[in-house]
């Protein structure tokens, strides 16, 4: 099996995929089997499952997970961006490109959002343009302010809410990530496919 | 309906119930009791329903003044020097770092996700109370209080958490394994409810690359760069890129709860 399960403590395992996809899947199927599982998280091509009591066993829904299936196409979302971040210069000495290239490849692709994490609603999104792939911050900022669009490595990312922060800030966005009283409160799930459009 | 003025919040007073389990996949951390059987005995003691918002008291208890008479109940560390004339001042904490003030009635705040329980690292709940504030007590329970002085565990002079290695002991060389559960690690005065920060031989790496966010239960112990672990209390964030050489067992999580900075403890692997 290509799967690695690890211990996550006396009331958790922590699952490795091949890659990502799998991980999505996964994460579907034990949601929708009764499991009796507490958390459910998507990481990097892993799977952090936890429970408080003992739950059946995993192994065979894990196995489901493997056989690759028709590409699920997650909902398309729009978020609208001002491009005039503190970073985006910063971004084109980078790459070597222009304020106006950076921004036009931002906004050129399709992104995928591959997992949520570090605050309430910020997905992480994949799928970005490789030229784009920089480092995060040395010393990252205190603070970000809520709606920030940002990028770091093969990731961007909306900060949902004003927060410490080491990605580089290429602009902002008034849609709102994540509103505890909105249902589902978080905008963006695993799957989704986000286009930035300069607003 | 009774309610109480926060005269003073003591160095952190915060409103805590059971927290948000199941959300971690929004980016949604625990949250909840850093002591959660300290927790649940006090609100039995008063006679609320299980999973009623009470305050979490640390280093120091409130100085708090109700506009009738009341039953509370203190749980979690010690607190020797509770005074209840005219004001509930419940002084100092011993041996513990968290005392528990569970009003019959429980803490009425408006919940967030199902929870009342204030999150330091994401803002979720309610903030941390201040001097000033007027806070609301929920109806009388039909459950009659159970007044009692109830042995609790105590904290050991020499704390021990028993540990299951991994998920990412691979990451580190053997030696680093022997020396988490052989040194004393010291509780460093920066830790809180999102992180306990640890001071001890730096942990080393085997593998230097970088590993990709993966999520994170409460318990983990977290090795930065720097090689001193961190163990993650409920306040958490879900997802993080540090390897985690190992897992604080649920049992001996409220023990953790409840170590004071500059102490020491120890980790020894559990089975």
């Amino acid at each position: 099996m290509n799967v690695t399960i690890r211990r996550a403590g006396d009331r958790g395992s922590l699952i490795e995929f091949p890659d990502n996809a799998a991980a999505v899947r996964a994460a579907r199927l034990l949601r929708e089997e009764p499991s009796g599982l507490v958390d459910i998280v998507i990481g990097h091509a892993t799977v952090l499952v936890t429970w408080v009591e003992e739950v059946s066993d995993l192994v065979p829904i894990v196995e489901r997970a493997l056989v690759p299936e028709p590409e699920m196409v997650g909902r398309s979302v729009e978020i609208p961006v001002r491009y005039d971040g503190p970073d985006l210069d910063e971004v084109a000495r980078l790459t070597g490109l222009s304020q106006e290239e950076v921004v036009a490849r931002h906004t050129g692709v399709e992104h995928v959002a591959a997992f949520l994490g570090f605050q309430p609603g910020f997905a992480y999104l994949l799928g970005g343009d490789e030229e784009l792939h920089v480092p995060r911050r040395e010393v990252p900022r205190t603070r970000v302010p809520g709606g920030t669009v940002a990028i770091a490595g093969p990731y961007s990312g909306v900060y949902p809410r004003d927060s410490p922060g080491g990605w580089r800030l290429l602009g902002s966005t008034a849609t709102a990530m994540f509103e505890p009283a909105r249902e589902p409160p978080a905008l963006l799930t695993p799957g989704d496919r986000v286009r930035f459009v300069a607003a | 309906m009774t309610q109480f003025e926060v005269v003073s919040p003591g160095l952190l007073l915060t409103v805590q119930d059971r927290g948000r389990p199941g959300l971690a996949h929004l980016g949604v951390p625990p949250s909840g009791a850093a002591d959660p059987a300290a927790y649940e005995l006090g609100n039995r003691l008063v006679g609320n329903p299980p999973g009623a918002a009470a305050l979490e008291a640390t280093m120091d208890g409130p100085v708090l003044r109700f506009d009738r008479p009341t039953t509370v109940a203190l749980t979690g560390a010690t607190t020797p020097e509770v005074r209840t004339v005219e004001l509930l001042e419940v002084g100092r904490c011993v041996g513990g770092v968290r005392t528990y003030v569970s009003v019959r009635g429980g803490i009425e705040v408006e919940p967030t996700l199902g929870s009342r329980s204030t999150d330091l690292l994401t803002g979720l709940g309610p903030a941390p109370l201040r001097a000033g504030d007027v806070v609301r007590v929920g109806p009388e329970p039909a459950e009659q209080p159970r007044p009692a002085t109830v042995p609790g565990p105590g904290v050991p002079d020499a704390p021990v958490l028993r540990v299951v290695p991994g998920p990412r002991d691979d990451w580190f060389s053997a030696r680093a394994l022997e020396s988490l559960c052989s040194e004393p690690w010291r509780v460093s005065s920066s830790s809180n409810r999102v992180g306990i920060r640890l001071e001890g031989p730096p942990l080393e790496r085997a593998r230097h690359d970088e590993l990709l966010s993966e999520g994170l239960v409460t318990g983990a112990l977290q090795v930065p760069a720097s090689g001193q672990p961190i163990l993650l209390m409920q306040d958490h964030p879900t997802t993080g890129g540090y390897p985690v050489i190992a897992v604080v067992h649920s049992d001996d999580l409220w023990l953790a709860g409840q170590l004071a900075p500059r102490r020491c403890v120890r980790f020894a692997i559990d089975g």
